[in-house]
């Protein structure tokens, strides 16, 4: 069976023109280890053994395009994605029942290209969390230790890529939903500049911050799968019509002379001392590469988890009560019920604590006499911390920093403290507000537990961040370590 | 009764006749089969994402232009969160804090011959709901072919002080409207709507009287009597020194009065914020020059028109603007080389007789500008008598060619001497008491003979032709 | 501004929300948002006096769609996956106060 660890999109590609392999068993590869990972790992909601291996059939029937290299390779796609046919939950109740009748403008980009969707990844309840806990259908365990969170809310893409299960995966970043976890997983995240990637078809948490990006093993396969997925959709009028460039073009161009800003506020109290080595050792590799590294500030960063929580709570309040037993999804009918006994039981019924907590929120930061002092506050603080960027960018290509204030913790250890939880994203939620491109990388190990560097560029400039990751990869060799598995 | 005065508030939404939705590409269609003209959007689908109409907001600056309202430069959608069934995403798409236009003003014309102004204070682009309907069986059916149409909402400022000014209000608002073109504006079909605040105060108070809200009022008539009968209950309410309640009434036609529905508990807190999935958007001078450019002829510039260049009365061209279709309909008869006075008197007589005898609006009848004029101009060459039109008018309702008609009918005016000729000389023959007459210088007998030649031609005779002819015949008696 | 939410508050929010809670989870809900909304006041010691708003970072305007009509033929899927319909329609429990 086909090692994922010891391959990438490339080798994959070669290996099916060569008929060495076929489609049908990279499908049945992917699918064969989901399933028996899925007692220890947990990293699917939905397999899609059938549709899969028909699909993977119809691409080698039609014979793998040479010229292709995504032809017949499997992906894992994060569950607030949605696929026709094939159930999409967002990991919620509400939805648990629902099969989408159209495909995301990504699913028509991949189809397209003769991509095989194995199966939907978990994640938090509508990618609400930064753990994967909050899920319907039970939590995800960290690829290098089961008993560790695999973080969030795309869990399951990160630990279905790190385990080994799947080439690569889809997750949505709305506050670090991306780099976290891939931190978390010692893998590669990328979340897109806003309006790189379109979201139509991505079920909507917090609309001005949510993007879809790719988790892989290697910088180049997330390039490539950048490459294939963003551009200009006339259906996502947030989607810009940045030209997309090869961004393998210049990838190998080493970052000598970058200019890397390292924010002081990344490395202030508050975050461990074991993360904040690891990243200066990798911060000071950058420097042996011949990068011009120095200290910058982000002075408002600090404020942007409670900014954060005002805005995509409220946007999410907004977006979520849709949900309503009406049209589609979960219905909590009953004989003789009113419509507002319809509404109040499908929804107090549909959504787990965690989203209710943040459509409280949201529903509160919104509502009559509260919304100047809070979420016109909050977007007026957004404001600040988008200009502390675009000041440190008039004079730096890159900001280096670490991911997460820690190392994957412990499943179960914050279930019941949210504001613990919200803490987690404190280093990842400014670039979404900011709406910058963001990268998670493997920058070594503490206590055995993947350590995230965070690299962070101007808008639409994901080419230098790739060049960055690349260079850092390629001198690290970091993604060649992997878990032990037995699948 | 004079010790008390009344405040009107009227917030009107029209329908916009795209062809699209307002945020989604599905058709615009009245009457189609429920669900017909929906797709994910309509349907607030998770994942889903809106799209805005340029059309729509472009009909939003033309209705600002008709009402002479400013246009806002910088413009953003705003979300209006309340769940209702026909309500999908749970939000109505709008423009609460942007307006697209605002300040402007309509001028009716009171019964005592004074104009007054009446302020708009502003006017937003949004998309409507869907459609419920009500089994009375313990459950209601919801059709999203209406969810997401485009609709301009049109505000009025506390100027309207009595019923008569807002039903006159309505019927010029209306008529503003729909010479731009951007709806119809049919109460019946739904594509104007009427919600309706009235208060009233004591004369000389400070602060307006607590607001009365009346719902989907259905018709001006309706408007107006509910306004009179609502006035009234509040007065007496007021001097029996009871308080008026916040509240939602609805008029009731058997009893001629007005229902609560619905207290008020405190404004509804519908928690606006601007709509993240939608850019903003900038207005440029050159856009609003370019969208005016586009806006037919005004209402008031065509009864100018019709008055200078067609030297029709104030009146009748008042008539003929009163609808786009009829004022249409005139131009193009006239641009088919009918004459204008003519083509006037037809459409303010026979054609308004039709439609109030059919109850059809004009462009759903088989008239046509072009059969009207050749109508009109076989009167004018002498081919038809006008009471040989009368017959072809009813033709041409059906849909059928006036000269094709009229030949087929033998219709064609009895005007040729030598068919004429004989048939007089027998008349006279017949009648040697009226050749007499006539004779003896009783100028009435012509008129009794020229009556007789008609009846026997069925009035089928060119009566000038008739006329010269007898004189002729009788000179040689 | 206070930063815990009171009771009563937070019920009429979840009305707002159209979610019940019980007494006990209300206790607890009013709790966590009282600690979420102490963090949310770190915000009162940033000056915002006279800073525009941002709501959305993208860079696009006056981007509208031509006025082009496209019939979607979905209609017999969205009726499938509603819970419940009848004559092409979405059925649900009588509607009573008639809103616009
Ligand atoms: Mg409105
Ligand atoms: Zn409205």
């Amino acid at each position: 069976m086909t090692d994922f660890f010891q391959e990438d999109l490339v080798s994959l590609h070669k290996k099916l023109v060569n008929k060495e392999i076929t489609a049908v068993d990279l499908a049945k590869a992917a699918l064969d280890k989901a399933e028996h990972a899925q007692k220890d790992v947990n990293a699917y909601i939905t397999l899609d053994r059938q549709g899969a291996l028909k699909r993977a059939a119809e691409i080698d029937a039609a014979g793998i395009d040479a010229d292709n290299i995504f032809s017949g390779i499997p992906l894992a796609v994060k569950d607030n994605i949605v696929t026709k046919g094939l159930r999409t939950t967002a990991a919620s109740h509400i939805l648990d029942n629902f099969v989408p009748i159209y495909d995301a403008a990504v699913m028509e980009k991949l189809n397209k290209l003769g991509l095989v969707v194995i199966g939907k990844t978990n994640m938090d309840e509508f990618a609400m969390g930064g753990s994967t806990e909050t899920s319907f259908f039970g939590k995800t365990a960290n690829a290098w230790d089961h008993t560790k969170v695999p973080g969030g809310s795309s869990g399951g893409s990160a630990a279905a890529v790190a385990s080994g299960l799947i080439p690569f995966a889809l997750g949505s970043d709305t506050g670090g939903s991306i780099r976290q976890p891939a931190a978390f997983n010692g893998i590669v995240g990328l979340k897109p500049t806003y309006g790189r990637v379109s979201r139509w078809g991505l079920i909507a948490f917090g609309s001005s911050l949510d993007q879809i990006g790719p988790l892989t093993r290697t910088v180049k396969d997330n390039a490539r799968v950048l490459s294939v997925i963003a551009g200009k959709d006339p259906r996502d009028t947030t989607s810009e019509d940045s030209p997309v460039p090869d961004f393998l073009a210049n990838i190998e161009g080493g970052v000598k002379g970058l200019r890397v800003g390292v924010p002081k506020e990344y490395f202030a109290k508050g975050i461990d001392d074991d993360v904040k080595a690891t990243i200066k050792k990798a911060i000071a590799k950058f420097e042996e590469l011949g990068a011009v590294v120095d200290e910058v500030s982000l002075p408002h960063s600090r404020y942007g988890i409670a900014a954060y929580y005002i805005l995509a709570s409220s946007e999410a309040s907004s977006n979520l009560q849709r949900f309503d037993g009406i049209r589609y999804g979960y219905s909590a009918r009953q004989e003789g019920q009113t419509l507002e006994d319809l509404y109040v039981k499908t929804r107090s019924e549909g959504f787990g604590p965690e989203v209710k907590r943040r459509i409280m929120l949201g529903t509160f930061a919104l509502s009559a006499g509260f919304y100047d002092a809070y979420f016109k506050k909050a977007a007026q603080v957004r404001t600040l911390i988008v200009s502390d960027f675009t000041k440190v960018f008039q004079d730096h290509d890159l900001i280096l920093g670490p991911t997460t204030t820690s190392t994957a913790f412990d499943l179960g250890s914050e279930d019941d403290d949210p504001v613990k939880m919200y803490m987690n994203d404190l280093l990842t939620i400014p670039v979404n507000l900011a709406g910058l491109p963001g990268m998670s990388i493997n920058a070594g190990f503490a206590n055995h537990l993947p350590v995230g560097l965070q690299i962070i560029g101007r808008p639409f400039d994901e080419s230098t961040i790739y060049r960055a990751a690349y260079a850092f990869e390629q001198a690290t060799k970091l993604y060649e370590q992997h878990p032990e598995v037995s699948f | 009764m004079s010790s008390f005065e009344t405040t009107i508030g009227l917030e009107v939404h029209i329908e916009l006749k795209t062809k699209s939705k307002a945020f989604s590409p599905s058709p615009v269609n009245f009457g189609d089969p429920a669900n017909e003209n929906t797709n994910v959007i309509d349907w607030g689908y998770p994942g889903v994402l809106p799209s805005a109409n340029k059309a729509a907001l472009e009909g939003g600056m033309m209705a600002a232009l008709a009402l002479n309202a400013q246009i806002s430069r910088d413009v953003h959608w705003d979300r209006k969160n309340y769940v209702y069934p026909d309500n999908p995403k749970s939000y109505q798409v709008t423009q609460q804090q942007t307006p697209i236009g605002h300040d402007g003003y309509v001028e009716i014309q009171m019964p005592d011959g004074q104009t007054k102004r009446i302020g708009i204070k502003e006017l937003h682009v949004e998309e409507d709901a869907g459609k419920n309907s009500h089994s009375g069986k313990g459950y209601s059916l919801v059709d999203l072919n209406r969810q997401g149409t485009p609709l301009v909402e049109i505000v009025s400022q506390p100027d309207i002080t009595s019923p008569e000014e807002a039903y006159l209000y309505l019927e010029k608002l209306r008529q503003l409207i729909q010479f731009t073109g951007i709806s119809d504006v049919k109460m019946q079909e739904g594509s104007m709507r009427v919600d309706i605040n009235i208060s009233v105060r004591p004369i000389g108070a400070a602060k307006f009287g607590t607001k009365v809200e009346i719902k989907n009022v259905n018709s001006f008539q309706y408007a107006r009597n509910t306004l009179i009968y609502e006035e009234e209950r509040q007065r007496e309410e007021l001097m029996a020194g009871h308080t008026i309640g916040q509240e939602t009434r609805r008029f009731d036609e058997p009893t001629k009065s007005t229902i609560l529905m619905r207290v008020k508990e405190g404004a509804d807190d519908y928690r606006y914020f601007p709509e993240p999935d939608l850019p903003p958007i900038h207005v440029s001078d050159a856009w609003i020059d370019e969208v005016r450019s586009r806006l037919p002829e005004a209402a008031a510039t065509r009864v100018h028109r019709y008055m200078t260049e067609f030297g029709l009365s104030d009146k009748d061209a008042a008539v003929l603007t009163q609808t786009l279709e009829m004022a249409n309909f005139f131009d193009q008869t006239v641009a088919n080389g009918a004459d204008p006075k003519r083509a006037a008197n037809y459409l303010i007589g026979d054609v308004n007789a039709y439609l109030n005898e059919t109850q059809l609006d004009l462009q759903n009848t088989k008239l046509t500008a072009v059969n009207l004029a050749e109508l009109i101009k076989l009167i004018d060459d002498g081919t038809i008598s006008t009471k040989q039109a009368k017959k072809v008018f009813t033709a041409i309702t059906e849909g059928k060619d006036p000269k094709a008609y009229v030949t087929e009918n033998g219709l064609v005016q009895l005007s040729d001497p030598s068919k004429l000729t004989p048939m007089i000389s027998q008349i006279l023959d017949n009648n040697q008491q009226s050749v007499d007459d006539f004779k003896g210088g009783k100028d009435r007998a012509i008129g009794y003979l020229t009556g007789q030649v008609m009846k026997s031609t069925h009035g089928n005779a060119n009566p000038k032709v008739v006329h010269e002819l007898l004189l002729a015949e009788l000179s040689k008696r | 501004m206070s930063n815990s939410l009171p009771r009563e508050d937070a019920a009429h929010v979840a009305q707002l929300a159209k979610l019940h809670f019980s007494d006990q989870q209300l206790d607890v809900l009013t709790g966590q948002l009282a600690s979420i909304l102490d963090l949310v006041e770190t915000l009162n010691e940033v000056d915002t006096e006279g800073v525009e708003p941002t709501y959305t970072v993208s860079n696009n305007v006056n981007v509208l769609r031509e006025d082009l009509a496209v019939k979607s033929g979905q209609k017999a899927a969205l009726l499938a996956n509603a819970p419940e319909t009848q004559d092409g329609q979405i059925k649900v429990p009588a509607i009573i106060d008639e809103e616009s």
